[in-house]
């Protein structure tokens, strides 16, 4: 065990500074305290958010010196090298973040031995390549100055080494009096340090919680196959998706494979049509609209080639989605057919939908009502048998998960789209229901807390902080000083993922290896290493565990290592039989659901549980439905609006059992009447300066029996209003051609659409265009039939870019700087509401109206077609800003980097210069990336570069596809092929200004029956 | 046939006496003169006081936006202009008049003007000081404003984009001050040697010796003074016109609907002239009354001040209605949307302000009576005033605010600094005024004697008071 001699130590020989220590005088205590420890209280008690939100932009800010905290072994300077280490050169190494119950395989971006950017990883099956907005956005959180840095006893400082000694003597006997509380367990080490830890005390237990889980589906499981499975969807080959209340392409994603299967059966809505002829405008790089003529001429007298016969449709084609959910979610945003229903119906209607495909038996008629639907899905799920899946969402309860995995039986689906693996972790709410219960009986002497936060997200019926609190010992790891650090006896750091060993299984049972591309920037430590500490285990170093865990010899280890994946891993699906008539038992033993006010919670797109609360990024990533940043609100449909005689802003106090939550409300069309949706995440009262006393908590009605809807709840207007910020004001498209959509019918019928709905007028203009013909000329094409709208490239353009967070007041005032939005619109009624998703970066026009207006010419056009953005020439008139017709610019209204200090700029991409006041700046389609390509290729003797080498960073994140960027000048590209595409149209085509990213038009499959 | 009999009423119609009760020419010299000469009054200072605080204020608020950034005002995205354009435009037009009254009146041998044209070519400088703080303190690196003129410098080693409107805005600008003051000073050189000339004090007599540069009031000065000033009013001219032509070009030259449009140009020169004489009228009122010279700027100045405010009003309401028909003859979904939203939208109350007190408050001065009352056309004049204000912040903030894509869309909302700020371009202003009548001949004095003279002529078969036909006995 390592013991720090000198102060505070009095094991050892004695080392004394000055006469003042060896005399120890209060004074010089107290001095000493002064000079060399930041006050605890004082990091427990910081200033007021906002106060801190004007000083520091990205919420990055005191980081200890790296440098210093190094182990002196280990520094090298850089004149000297470190083998194979370029200086300002890019290094990438795979890890795996977890996350509640999950695993996101990653790669990571370090530049000098600092993590700035977080990719998916390619070799691991569920993110392949993509990542989410909580793993892009996670590289933050190592920087985040309101880490926990300290281990604290008892609210006073402490060290490692006092808690390992305290630690040590603890009477914890046989364990009868031992409790270890920790998130779903999904890394094997820890796994395994668990069965140690439970063999030194037998009779101590291990409990696992999350407050996101998926106990219900478990359970359902349990219910139908007698087991408890985790479905494994793929969508690639259902032609048929039918999802009950789960938002399986944003909060309740199972891996982002699923969204990248569903995305790709959207796409293939072009294989039921002749491929495309580009209409000859649409090709905005070859100058003059004539030019192209001949050519299109030319293709018409020449003979067919073999891909463009107008041929009979080719592939699966396009899927269809149909959504029964309460909540408008992403997945319902992207649903053919969608119905609202307040869930606690789902269950009902779910039942219904068995009996209609003859998975129950005729005579069980539960709800009876939206006849026409349910008749319509049901007779669609018969036609594709095999090939049709039906989705349960987490919220709902065993007999719905059950029903699904009936249904996907009975329609033969099992094995073909679906598939049941067995699960590693198993968090499940019943644990921590029976730990407080112990708790409560005074029967824990010491309760160890691995990287939760139980006091902030415990169910609300076992008050949690109180018992906490009544344990003699508690002690908490984790990486923030947060609700339950402040109730610990002992508090200690964690380390970040980027900082330490680790591994994780998938939810497909891949393995991951998890490897640190820092050492610890605080004096933290992971949760296996603190589990081998109190296991007890010889070696407790990160690394040994890790690798003796794995078993892996040199060779695969190292392989491992470089993959990220341990390979051979996965999962094999395990045979399963539904039991129709334990099912069918259920359903008739199931309570009707109670009529009147019910509340649903979800995870929130931002925080996630909480635990993303201080991550400003996240923050302000606007809320993907609503568009609310900074907040969480309370959704209400317009008709329930009305009822409860409430606005937008109004504030709603929704009581439950003596449990009382005041919610500002936003009216959400196409919600579900006589229901109202609570984000989880929002209201924590200890957490760093970004995250604290934002928005309502959601937990505080949340109880142990109703984790997922609550029904019986009684809602009053509460005086006070509350205004939500948003980054979008305006719903609907003014009637204008902004997002274009056709059916299926329609489509087939004029597969050129979108391009003909572009005003027909006479382009005219005054000087000749550059001629572009030549040398790489970049472009992009959005497909806004993938876009599932998920934050993702927002995330990380914001990451990639150094784009700073201005706040929640910035916000309100339309000052905002992310370089892509995410456009939403509603269409339809306010009741069958509809959306559509816009992803709008600079369109980099070849006549871009921004360029000729600046005086000092700041902004202009690069010979490869980028609008480019000189920093340092900027004076900021912002003029550019006033002439762009997609208000894509964004103007540096202030210092966002003020005050920043030097060790909190770790996070920033050093390729990317970081944007003074004053200046205006916008998407550039990260020329950086095609510059170090380029320079890749020169250094390489000229080499072409070919399609895929550059990847913009939204464009390599993006779970559904839906970007796609390169070289235009090559007819072969991936990009070149799309601007071909039937579905391509070029949004404000009228006015000439030929931007060179173009949109494919949205196409969805609705059923003709229910047209 | 034509009755060619001689009357004294129709001599009076073809040649009005401009000045009232028959002063003598040192009279004039005197009442002018006088307010550089006597001791300063108490109320001077007062007003020095007020205004010069105000200034302060202004540069405290200046002084707090380059310290902090332009996020102090209520500028926004899609809103990328705010009060700092609308001010700036609202100040360079109100220069309008003044250049109009010294020079295209001059041109025309319109003789009322002498008596207001000092004045209003103050005003014109002093409006194009306060509108030239805009454009500098707009941008966001104010201290690299320099950049857009193109002067060598080594941050830069590049030319300005001359295609950039606001480029051309800093020619046409600076040249329009450069002229402005020029032809100001020219006129001012025989007035200040008048003042040097009754100088007691050495001091005066060197300052304004110094400024009169040696005028003796010799022939050949007056000559060439008459060729100075007549070169200096043919070059001011097409200024009058191109400088709001310029300005107007900001927004015409873009493709924002509700400024891409070609009726710009007059548009804002007749809008700027309507503002510019409101202000004139608003600063001559009390000036003719402070400075007791209501017998030097009569109501017949004042009158046909306001006859060129309803001619001018009234053709600006004309563009507005135009803007409405070509936005519905253009057939442009974008370009309807925004007049349509204009009227109705979220601005709606700035754009009816404008018209209540831009097209239709002037309709009064149909009537003479009206014309002609000193109250009602102060307050008249002030109502133009907000409405010109008003019509520049609804041509920059509601095309911005709504645009192409409605995703984009936002509001403006002025911050107290904005407000402040413009509050503060007022306390310049007057502060300015104040110096120059402390100063200054507020009024040409040589210009009004030479129009008296002819009226000496004309005092042998003439009653010298305007609009009387009692004969008037002659000294």
């Amino acid at each position: 065990m390592i013991q720090i001699e000198g102060i505070g130590n009095q094991t050892g020989k004695k080392f004394w500074r000055s006469l003042n220590e060896l005399s120890s005088t209060p004074k010089f205590r107290q001095w000493l305290g002064q000079e060399f420890s930041e006050d605890v209280t004082d990091l427990l008690d910081s200033g007021s958010r906002r106060r801190f939100m004007q000083i520091m932009a990205a919420s990055m800010g005191l980081a200890g010196l790296t440098a210093c905290r190094r182990p002196v072994e280990k520094i090298l300077p850089f004149s000297k090298g470190v083998e194979g280490l370029v200086h300002g050169a890019p290094q990438h190494y795979a890890s795996v973040m977890s996350l509640g119950g999950q695993a996101h395989g990653v790669v990571v971006e370090a530049i000098d031995g600092r993590p700035i950017k977080i990719e998916g990883n390619k070799n691991h099956r569920l993110s392949n390549g993509a990542a989410n907005v909580w793993a892009q956005s996670s590289v933050l959180n190592l920087y985040d100055p309101d880490r926990s840095q300290k281990v604290i006893e008892k609210g006073k400082e402490s060290t490692w080494e006092a808690f390992q000694v305290a630690f040590k003597g603890m009477s914890l006997a046989d364990g009868e009096e031992l409790r270890v509380l920790s998130g779903a367990v999904v890394s094997p080490t820890l796994a395994g340090l668990r069965a140690g830890l439970i063999a030194k005390y037998p009779k101590a237990k291990w409990v696992e919680y999350e407050p996101v889980n998926e106990d219900e589906s478990l359970a359902g499981t349990e219910l139908a196959f007698g087991d408890r499975l985790r479905p494994q969807f793929d969508l690639s080959k259902a032609d048929v998706v039918v999802s009950l209340d789960s938002d399986f392409l944003q909060l309740d994603n199972p891996g982002l494979n699923v969204i990248r299967e569903f995305a790709r059966r959207r796409k293939a809505v072009d294989s039921m049509v002749p491929a495309g002829h580009a209409t000859p405008h649409k090709t905005a790089a070859h100058g003059e609209e004539h030019k192209s003529e001949p050519k299109a001429e030319h293709k018409e007298s020449a003979p067919p080639a073999a891909g463009e016969t107008p041929a009979a449709p080719v592939g699966p084609g396009i899927n269809r989605l149909y959504v029964v959910e309460s909540n408008f979610t992403l997945t319902g945003a992207q649903a053919d057919h969608r119905l609202r229903l307040r869930a606690s119906d789902v269950s009902s209607f779910a039942a219904d939908l068995a009996r209609e495909i003859s998975a129950l038996p005729q005579g069980l008629k539960i709800l009876g009502q939206s006849d026409k639907f349910l008749s319509v899905v049901a007779k669609d799920l018969l036609a594709h048998k095999g090939r049709a899946i039906v989705i349960a969402g987490p919220r709902q309860p065993a007999r719905v998960h059950a029903l699904a995995a009936l249904m996907n039986q009975v329609l033969g689906n099992i094995g073909e789209t679906v598939s049941y693996t067995r699960p590693t972790a198993a968090a499940s709410g019943a644990g921590i229901v029976a730990l407080a219960k112990e708790m409560a009986a005074g029967q824990i002497k010491t309760l160890v807390v691995l990287g939760s936060n139980p006091v902030y997200s415990a169910p609300a019926d076992l008050d949690f902080g109180a018992k906490y609190k009544s344990v003699p010992t508690t002690i908490q790891l984790s990486s923030e000083l947060d609700e339950t650090a402040l109730a610990s006896t002992w508090h200690l750091p964690e380390s970040h993922y980027l900082e330490s060993w680790g591994d994780a299984v998938s939810s497909d049972g891949t393995v991951s290896l998890q490897q640190p591309l820092i050492e610890p920037i605080f004096k933290t430590r992971s949760a296996i290493e603190v589990a081998a500490l109190l296991a007890g285990t010889a070696s407790p170093k990160g690394y040994d565990l890790v690798k003796s865990q794995s078993k892996l010899a040199e060779p695969a280890w190292r392989q491992g290592l470089h993959d990220g994946i341990v390979a051979g891993t996965q999962a094999s699906a395990i045979k399963a039989v539904a039991n129709a008539k334990a099912v069918e038992a259920a359903i008739v033993a199931a309570p009707k659901p109670a009529p009147g006010l019910e509340v649903t919670f979800f995870p929130s797109a931002s925080s996630y549980d909480g635990r993303f609360a201080n991550n400003a990024w996240l923050q302000e990533a606007p809320e993907p439905m609503t568009k609310v940043v900074w907040d969480n609100a309370a959704l209400v449909s317009p008709k329930t609006a009305r009822e409860l005689k409430l606005e937008d802003g109004a504030v709603l106090s929704i009581e439950r059992r003596g449990r009382k939550v005041e919610a500002p409300v936003m009216i959400q069309p196409g919600h579900a009447d006589n229901s109202v949706t609570l984000t989880l995440g929002y209201g924590r009262s200890k957490v760093g300066r970004v995250g604290t006393g934002i928005g309502y908590n959601a937990y505080a009605l949340r109880t142990s029996d109703a984790m997922g809807i609550a029904t019986g709840v009684t809602v009053t207007k509460v005086a006070r209003t509350y205004t939500l910020v948003t980054t979008q004001e305006h719903h609907d498209q003014a009637g204008r051609p902004v997002v274009r959509e056709a059916s299926v019918a329609a489509y087939k019928e004029e597969p050129a659409f979108a391009s003909h709905e572009d005003a027909h007028v006479e382009l005219f203009q005054l000087f000749d265009s550059y001629d572009y013909s030549k040398g790489n000329q970049w472009g992009m094409v959005v497909d806004l039939q993938s876009c599932i709208g998920c934050n993702a490239c927002l995330v990380a353009c914001q990451s990639e870019n150094n784009i700073p967070v201005v706040g929640r007041d910035q916000v309100s005032r339309g000052r905002e700087m992310h370089w892509i939005r995410l456009d939403r619109y509603f269409t339809g009624g306010e009741e069958d509401a509809q959306v559509v998703y816009q992803p709008m970066a600079c369109q980099q026009c070849e006549n871009a109206p921004c360029e000729s207006v600046c005086p000092v010419a700041a902004t202009v056009h690069s010979p490869e077609g980028l609008n480019d953005m000189a920093y340092n020439r900027c004076v900021g008139t912002r003029y550019c800003a006033n002439n762009c017709p997609y208000k894509v610019r964004r103007f540096n209204y202030y210092n966002w980097h003020k005050d920043i200090e030097e060790v909190s700029k770790m996070v920033f991409n050093p390729d990317v210069t970081v944007r003074m006041r004053g200046v205006m700046e916008k998407c550039n389609y990260c020329v950086q990336r095609v510059q170090e390509v380029k320079i890749a290729h020169k250094v390489a003797g000229r080499t072409p570069i070919q399609d895929g080498d550059v990847l913009t960073a939204c464009q390599q994140t993006c779970p559904a596809e839906a970007i796609t960027f390169g070289n235009i000048n090559d007819p072969n590209s991936a990009v070149a092929k799309l601007k071909n595409n039937n579905r391509n149209y070029t949004l404000l085509h009228e006015l000439n200004i030929k931007p060179r990213t173009t949109y494919l038009a949205k196409v969805r499959n609705p059923n003709p029956e229910l047209a | 046939m034509a009755d060619l009999t001689f009357d004294p009423k129709d001599v009076a119609q073809l040649s009005p006496s401009l000045v009232d009760g028959r002063p003598s020419l040192h009279d004039v010299t005197e009442a002018v003169s006088i307010h550089t000469e006597i001791e300063t009054h108490r109320n001077w200072y007062i007003a020095l006081a007020i205004s010069g605080s105000v200034t302060l204020l202004l540069g405290s608020m200046l002084a707090y936006l380059v310290a902090t950034g332009i996020g102090v005002w209520g500028n926004n995205n899609p809103v990328g202009w705010g009060w700092d354009i609308t001010n700036f435009v609202f100040w360079i037009g109100i220069g309008h008049a003044g250049t109009l009254i010294s020079a295209i009146l001059f041109l025309f041998r319109q003789k009322w003007r002498t008596s207001i044209n000092r004045f209003a070519e103050a005003m014109t400088l002093f409006a194009v000081a306060c509108a030239g703080i805009y454009p500098l303190v707009h941008v966001g690196r104010p201290w690299r404003a320099y950049w857009l003129f193109p002067i060598p410098n080594a941050d830069l080693n590049m030319w300005q984009n001359f295609r950039s409107p606001l480029l051309w805005d800093v020619f046409a600008v600076s040249t329009y001050a450069t002229v402005s003051a020029l032809f100001w000073y020219v006129g001012l050189i025989p007035d200040l040697a008048t003042i040097r000339d009754r100088a007691t004090t050495k001091l005066r007599h060197t300052i304004y010796g110094i400024a009169s540069l040696g005028w003796r009031g010799s022939a050949t000065h007056w000559k060439n003074y008459e060729k100075a000033y007549m070169i200096l009013a043919g070059l001011s001219t097409p200024l009058v016109l191109s400088v709001h032509t310029i300005v107007s070009f900001d927004f015409a030259v873009s493709i924002i609907p509700g400024w891409h449009t070609t009726i710009f140009p007059p548009y804002f020169v007749a809008g700027a002239i309507f503002s510019g004489f409101a202000m004139v009228i608003t600063l001559m009122v009390i000036a003719r009354w402070v400075f007791k010279v209501e017998h030097l700027v009569t109501i017949t100045h004042l009158e046909n001040m306001n006859k060129v405010i309803l001619a001018t009003g009234t053709i600006v309401g004309y563009a507005y209605a135009t803007e409405f028909f070509i936005a519905w003859y253009s057939g442009n979904p974008y370009e309807m949307y925004t007049f349509v939203n204009r009227a109705m939208g979220p601005y709606a109350w700035a754009y009816w302000t404008m018209v209540s007190c831009n097209v239709i408050s002037p309709q009064f001065f149909w009537f003479k009576k009206l014309r002609t009352s000193i109250p009602f056309m102060f307050v008249l004049s002030i109502f133009v005033n907000i409405g010109m204000w008003f019509e520049r912040f609804v041509i920059i903030a509601t095309s911005l605010h709504r645009d192409f894509l409605p995703s984009s869309w936002g509001y403006f909302r002025p911050t107290i600094v904005d407000i402040l700020t413009f509050f503060g371009t007022f306390g310049l202003f007057i502060t300015l005024f104040v110096f120059f009548t402390r100063f200054l001949p507020i009024i040409a004095v040589s210009e009004v004697k030479g129009m008296m003279i002819q009226a000496e002529h004309e005092k042998h078969y003439l009653p010298a008071t305007t609009g009387s036909t009692e004969p008037v006995k002659v000294h």
